[in-house]
């Protein structure tokens, strides 16, 4: 029996504009206090999802409910429950920071006895304490962001939706965010969405990948490895002849290839990366083959995980050539559908 | 409606702090002034017996054509444009608070820049002969017309303002409907073809239609129910439709 909680379940979601369909029947589940990341590239239908979620779009069909309420049929009981900080992060220029956050405060209910004290605290967490005085207007874009965030997290939420929450930030910002995203885990479920793919990698216990409105990968982030990533990745630093070098490793696997390498440094040693097909471990026999060859010096050797980047783009590689092989086996009926699909998903972004 | 007061006194403090709120004003009352001043100099060339402040409040509709539009553009189409309706509506807020917290806000300013030229009035009866007589019911009707029009003027406004996101067509639109409001509705009896039979009803329509008439009889002391009730009915008649439409497009419950 399922004893997991979940605060957000999806089923079979779709929504339409008109011909184009922007979310083509997703399905996913968040359980409560996790963090969920969202990745597609422009135009995926990640935004679209958010808004179904926060009851600010309605859904063509399917069923989407936040803490067992559904969204559709309980949009208020839903927005008392979450904070939402939308794409491009909408600010009210004309007001001041601290005067933002009291009325967003009175807007979701807070307690009046509380009210000023939360207002500091996420003031303090958002590190906007400095500028609680300051008019958003006149804030630089990293301090807006901050805002948004801090007015996503205002009402403690059980469920947080943030869309591109680190765009615009710099590295030491970006730092800051993630700490505080992650902070928030186990208290409250975090979907965001980001293009930063690192970020979601370090951040989120669970990614799903959407292209064309479908979820093409879906699972943790090393879950998503295994499905779209074939091969196993080394990186050597070497003193020697790269053709030697091959001679020597085709004994550990004939299909093994050089995916990159630099030219040698002062020390005559250069950085080279091989690819072998198929997920093994090849450790031991690369040290064997290398420590043997006395041509080759190795300065050191390791596996390199693929980076999430290269799960995103197979995956939506992938889904593309899925959709190129119905085409050539429907060429009439679907080929209307898919040229709308790319030609329009762009404009709900 | 929990969140009315905190919608509208946000609103208010965002006129409160805006330069274009006083700027506004400033032109108002520098166009109601000289209107004023030109029509004592019209009395102090040409005596009549009507009182100024009747023909004052007749000419009411100069500066409802721009102020109408100026004060209700911005109110839907401005968030809807910045994106501040998306977080505004994903909090507990129904639609019905946030359209009447904007229409109350508009309607407290409209209300407040008329009750400025009440000075007008003010100065001018400090300055007449002692012996002349002052009729103040005038000036009541007159004030209580613009209030009650207001409501409607400003209703159309805020429902312009829901259909679009750009404020340039929400000015348009609302400029177009309180024109049509004012100026149809006062001549619709002599739009007819002249080759064509004026039909009864449109005879009927347009004894209640007469804004104009309204104004000489609400200046003139007449208190007519007919014109407050369509007033009354039209203003929660555009107020509702501007709530249906951002329920329709914002999700708002």
């Amino acid at each position: 029996m399922d004893q997991k909680e979940y605060t957000i379940e999806v089923e079979n979601l779709c929504k339409s504009f008109g011909k184009l369909e922007a979310v083509a029947g997703i399905s996913f589940r968040v359980e409560k206090g996790q963090i969920f990341g969202f990745l597609g590239p422009n135009g995926a239908g990640k935004s679209t999802t958010m808004r179904i979620l926060t009851g600010y779009t309605q859904a063509t069909s399917g069923i989407a409910r936040i803490c067992g309420f559904p969204v559709a049929s309980e949009p208020h009981d839903i927005k008392r429950r979450i904070g939402y900080m939308p794409e491009n992060n909408p600010l009210p220029l004309e007001l001041r920071v601290c005067e933002y956050l009291k009325w967003r405060a009175r807007l979701k209910e807070l307690p009046l006895r509380h009210r000023s004290k939360r207002v500091d605290e996420v003031m303090e967490l958002c590190d906007l304490t400095r500028a609680r005085d300051r008019i958003i207007g006149k804030l630089s874009k990293g301090f807006r962001q901050r805002v948004g965030i801090a007015d996503a997290i205002l009402a403690h939420p059980e469920v947080i939706i943030m869309d591109e929450p680190t765009i615009g930030l710099d590295p030491h910002q970006v730092i800051m965010i993630r700490d505080l995203i992650a902070s928030l885990r186990g208290k409250m479920s975090v979907i965001i969405s980001s293009h930063i793919l690192p970020e979601i990698e370090m951040t989120c216990d669970q990614v799903i990948i959407i292209n064309g409105g479908k979820i093409v990968g879906k699972g943790t982030p090393n879950e998503l490895r295994e499905t779209f990533i074939d091969s196993t990745i080394y990186e050597l630093e070497i003193n020697g002849d790269l053709k030697d070098l091959l001679e020597s490793l085709k004994n550990v696997a004939s299909n093994l290839e050089v995916a990159q390498h630099t030219e040698a440094d002062e020390r005559g040693f250069s950085r080279v990366t091989i690819r072998i097909p198929g997920r093994h471990d090849y450790g031991e026999k690369l040290f064997s083959c290398l420590s043997n060859n006395p041509l080759i010096r190795t300065k050191s050797l390791r596996m390199r995980e693929a980076p999430l980047e290269d799960v995103f783009l197979a995956a939506t590689r992938r889904s593309w050539e899925t959709l190129d092989t119905d085409l050539t086996k429907e060429p009439e009926s679907i080929a209307s559908k898919t040229k709308e699909k790319k030609v329009s998903t762009p404009v709900q972004q | 409606m929990r969140h009315f007061i905190t919608l509208l006194r946000n609103e208010i403090w965002k006129l409160l702090i805006s330069p274009s709120t006083y700027i506004a004003a400033f032109l108002f009352l520098l166009v109601m002034g000289f209107l004023f001043q030109l029509i004592l100099l019209e009395y102090a060339s040409d005596p009549k017996e009507e009182n100024p402040s009747i023909t004052f409040f007749q000419l009411f509709f100069i500066p409802v054509f721009f102020m109408v539009p100026l004060l209700t553009m911005k109110s839907i189409a401005e968030e809807r444009a910045t994106g501040t309706i998306e977080t505004l509506m994903t909090t507990p807020v129904t639609a019905t608070e946030v359209i009447l917290s904007k229409f109350c806000a508009g309607y407290l300013y409209y209300s407040l820049l008329w009750m400025f030229t009440g000075s007008f009035h003010i100065l001018f009866y400090s300055f007449v002969q002692e012996d002349s007589l002052i009729d103040p019911y005038p000036i009541f009707g007159g004030y209580a017309y613009v209030a009650i029009s207001g409501g409607l003027f400003l209703s159309l406004g805020i429902f312009a303002s829901t259909l679009t996101r750009s404020q340039l067509i929400a000015g348009i639109v609302s400029f177009s409907l309180v024109f049509g409001f004012i100026v149809v509705g006062s001549f619709l009896d002599e739009m007819a073809l002249p080759w064509i039979d004026q039909p009864r009803w449109v005879e009927i329509l347009a004894n209640h239609t007469d804004v104009l008439q309204h104004m000489r009889d609400f200046s003139s002391g007449i208190i007519d129910t007919r014109a407050i009730v369509l007033y009354a009915s039209c203003s929660l008649a555009f107020l509702f439709l501007s709530i249906l439409i951002l329920e329709y497009r914002e999700g708002g419950c």
